[in-house]
């Protein structure tokens, strides 16, 4: 089995947010938790499992003055080499913004000289802080701003919306970390063979620490989904943060859960572990099937085994 | 609802009043209670310069109103005579921040009042924003305020009234505690809920069971079994869990508005959102259940009842080992599967609690009914 190495970076002013979206996502903290954070210095390096090969090198990059000198001249190839993703962080209130993007300038040129095939993810945070219905044209005409800036640099920049106390940060990270798992079609594919059986509303796959959103039946027959449309678009990204919040939530019995079943107003579901990296979700649409629970249950031990397989052949 | 200050006589019980000075905390205990605003939020909320009402209905109709602060002028006169006779409990905010004398003058002139037009009223003081305070001066400011309000009592010939006094805070469950038990006060089916709740404690492996009010996390009654902070917490949590993920996939126009906003369980402040959950949760026809199983053997059980209450119970697995608890971190996978297969005895009595809770559910539809007669 071999494993693979994913370096991302991730950059971006200081007080922008970065140590505090990695805390939440791959640390369970809660929003609340991330004002004890203090400022990083230097780099802080994480190294995490994902989906059971796969390692993600997280480097966070203190956004000081200081330490960014550093990083655009001595330390230039040993940041920038090997990277197979930035992402950069804009702080959407920040009162510089010509040296926000003076920053992001030296970070393409340095990632195009030591990694021109890294993809790029830019996140124009702290979303919460503007009204709710300028935060479209905002983001439209800073990514605008942004993609000129990228294009001779030959990158292209996908964007995000992004603030701790919503779910938009789980959407920005689930979609990062998807671009990074080569086989997520077969992931996908297999998904909807299950549904074959199960006749499922919805499945969903997550991974087990960050329950980031893997794959999704909806997601991947998008394009027959009459019926779908009127279920809320934000759901996947709003099912991580309740389960991020549960987690925690239980963490205070000093455990943690194993399954979550939900017997709810026209939905049934089932949550629970599917593999040693993931979980999955089942909804249902409710029946009085007298032994629904032990019929869904049983078929996801079933499950179990084949894609334990596919985790293994990443 | 709105501008409906005296309430209906017959409600009488059920109306607690919200008193105190300006500033004190009051409005910010409403918005955090009943209508799930996060604490921070309170920051920037304007002075109350109306009597506002807040209504929630659980097994008894409960309505909190809010005079505001400014009445320090208090002037006894016949409309809140008719406000005093009609009320259950009077709950007086007291800031512990700021400077509390004029406070405990301007509260002894109101219980003096209130106690002589109802004598049967229940008189509490929240001694609040207590956040700020350390240890020590907590319970220094505690005893100060109980000593001198029980003076000014004294001075006023009022030695026999009692008043019962709560540390409380919006930024912890210190406040939801003191609104319980206030609450509990209030209900004169207390006694047979409570014997109920450990009917169904002693008949199955249920740790700690709750009745909740859905909405505001009240807990209406509990087993006679101490209250842990951490499990109060889990469970009220347990309930929002279970109905965000519920709501997720409604499929009808509310729901299609409600995405629009942009609320999440990190920061619930959006009310009315909320208000429309508890709404809907309470006219769906099917009753809300949930299960979840822990690492340390426990199951987590919700199930809804009539009127917007909600049971959840910790369920303990009795042949746990023990030592298991710090475990759950480094646990592989195949012990996770392990333990779980050897779950049998723990469905077979989840089944039993099933069984309980139904009849629980039963006798509360009982208990209703019967105390709507004797209105
Ligand atoms: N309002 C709001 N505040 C945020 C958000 N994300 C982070 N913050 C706050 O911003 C502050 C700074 O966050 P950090 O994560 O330490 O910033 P950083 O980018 O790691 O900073 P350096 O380590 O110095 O580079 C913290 O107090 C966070 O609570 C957000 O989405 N909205
Ligand atoms: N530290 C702290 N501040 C609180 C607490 N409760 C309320 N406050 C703050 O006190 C201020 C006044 O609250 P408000 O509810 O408007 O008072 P009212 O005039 O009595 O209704 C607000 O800024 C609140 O944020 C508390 O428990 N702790
Ligand atoms: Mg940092």
């Amino acid at each position: 089995m071999s494993y693979s190495r994913k370096k991302l970076l991730l950059m971006g002013r200081s007080g922008s947010g970065k140590s505090s979206m990695r805390s939440i996502i791959f640390s369970n903290y809660s929003a609340f938790d991330t004002r004890r954070l203090g400022a990083t210095i230097d780099v802080e390096l994480s190294h995490l499992r994902f989906l059971g090969n796969m390692t993600l090198n997280l480097w966070d990059c203190g956004g000081q003055d200081v330490f960014m000198e550093n990083y655009f001249t001595n330390q230039k190839d040993h940041i920038f080499k090997m990277v197979q993703v930035l992402i950069h962080v804009f702080d959407v209130e920040s009162k510089s913004i010509n040296k926000d993007i003076e920053i992001f300038v030296k970070s393409l040129t340095n990632l195009q000289k030591y990694s021109p095939g890294a993809k790029i993810f830019v996140l124009l945070h702290k979303m919460d802080l503007v009204q709710l219905d300028k935060r479209l044209e905002l983001f439209t005409i800073m990514m605008d701003k942004l993609q000129k800036i990228s294009n001779p640099y030959n990158f292209n920049l996908v964007g995000f919306p992004t603030s701790i106390w919503d779910e938009s940060l789980y959407k920005a990270w689930s979609q990062i970390v998807c671009s990074l798992i080569p086989n997520i079609d077969v992931f996908n594919k297999n998904l909807l063979k299950f549904n074959e059986i199960l006749d499922a509303e919805e499945i969903i796959l997550f991974e087990k620490t960050t329950f980031l959103v893997i794959s999704s039946t909806a997601s991947i027959k998008q394009q027959h989904v009459q019926s779908q449309e009127e279920l809320d678009p934000k759901r996947f990204e709003k099912i991580s943060n309740i389960i991020k919040t549960y987690k925690q939530s239980v963490s205070k019995l000093r455990a943690n859960f194993y399954n979550l079943i939900i017997k709810g107003s026209n939905k049934n579901f089932y949550l629970d572990v599917l593999t040693e990296n993931m979980f999955i979700m089942v909804v249902l649409k409710s029946q009085q099937q007298q032994n629904e629970e032990l019929l869904i249950l049983d078929n996801i031990k079933n499950a179990r085994k084949w894609f334990e397989k596919i985790e293994n052949e990443n | 609802m709105e501008g409906m200050i005296i309430p209906n006589s017959k409600d009488q019980h059920a109306t607690i009043l919200l008193m105190g000075l300006r500033r004190g905390g009051k409005s910010s205990i409403c918005k955090v209670v009943f209508h799930n605003m996060q604490p921070l939020d309170t920051l920037y909320l304007e002075s109350t310069s109306k009597p506002t009402t807040e209504q929630f209905s659980s097994l008894i109709n409960l309505s909190v109103m809010e005079l505001p602060g400014q009445l320090n002028y208090f002037e006894p006169n016949y409309d809140s005579e008719r406000l005093f006779s009609n009320i259950g409990a009077l709950v007086y905010v007291i800031d512990s921040q700021d400077e509390y004398l004029n406070a405990l003058t301007n509260l002894s002139m109101i219980i003096e009042f209130a106690v002589k037009v109802n004598p049967k009223i229940q008189i509490e003081v929240l001694i609040h924003k207590v956040d700020g305070l350390s240890e020590d001066y907590k319970i220094d400011a505690q005893r100060d305020i109980m000593q001198r309000c029980g003076d000014e009592l004294l001075d006023l010939g009022l030695e026999g009234v009692q008043v019962s006094f709560y540390l409380t805070s919006i930024f912890d469950h210190s406040i939801y505690e003191a609104f319980s038990r206030i609450v509990q006060k209030l209900i004169p089916e207390l006694p047979s809920l409570e014997n109920m709740l450990d009917n169904l404690v002693s008949h199955s492996s249920i740790d700690k069971v709750f009745l909740f009010d859905i909405n505001s996390k009240i807990y209406v009654a509990t087993d006679s079994g101490p209250v842990d902070i951490q499990t109060y917490e889990v469970c009220a949590e347990f309930i929002d869990i279970s109905i965000d993920l519920d709501d997720l996939y409604i499929e009808n126009e509310e729901n299609n508005n409600n995405n629009n906003n942009n609320n999440n369980i990190n920061n619930n402040s959006n009310n009315n959102n909320l208000l429309n959950n508890a709404q809907n949760i309470t006219s769906k026809s099917k009753e809300l259940k949930s299960i979840s199983h822990l690492s340390n053997g426990s199951v987590l059980y919700l199930k809804q009842m009539i009127r917007g209450l909600a049971l959840v119970a910790l369920i303990r697995n009795e042949n746990q080992i023990s030592t298991s608890n710090n475990t759950n971190i480094n646990e592989t996978f195949n012990e996770i599967l392990l333990k779980r297969s050897n779950n049998d005895e723990i469905e077979k009595s989840l089944t039993i609690i099933d069984y309980n809770v139904d009849l629980f559910k039963d006798s509360l539809m009982k208990i209703w009914k019967t105390s709507k007669l004797i209105k």
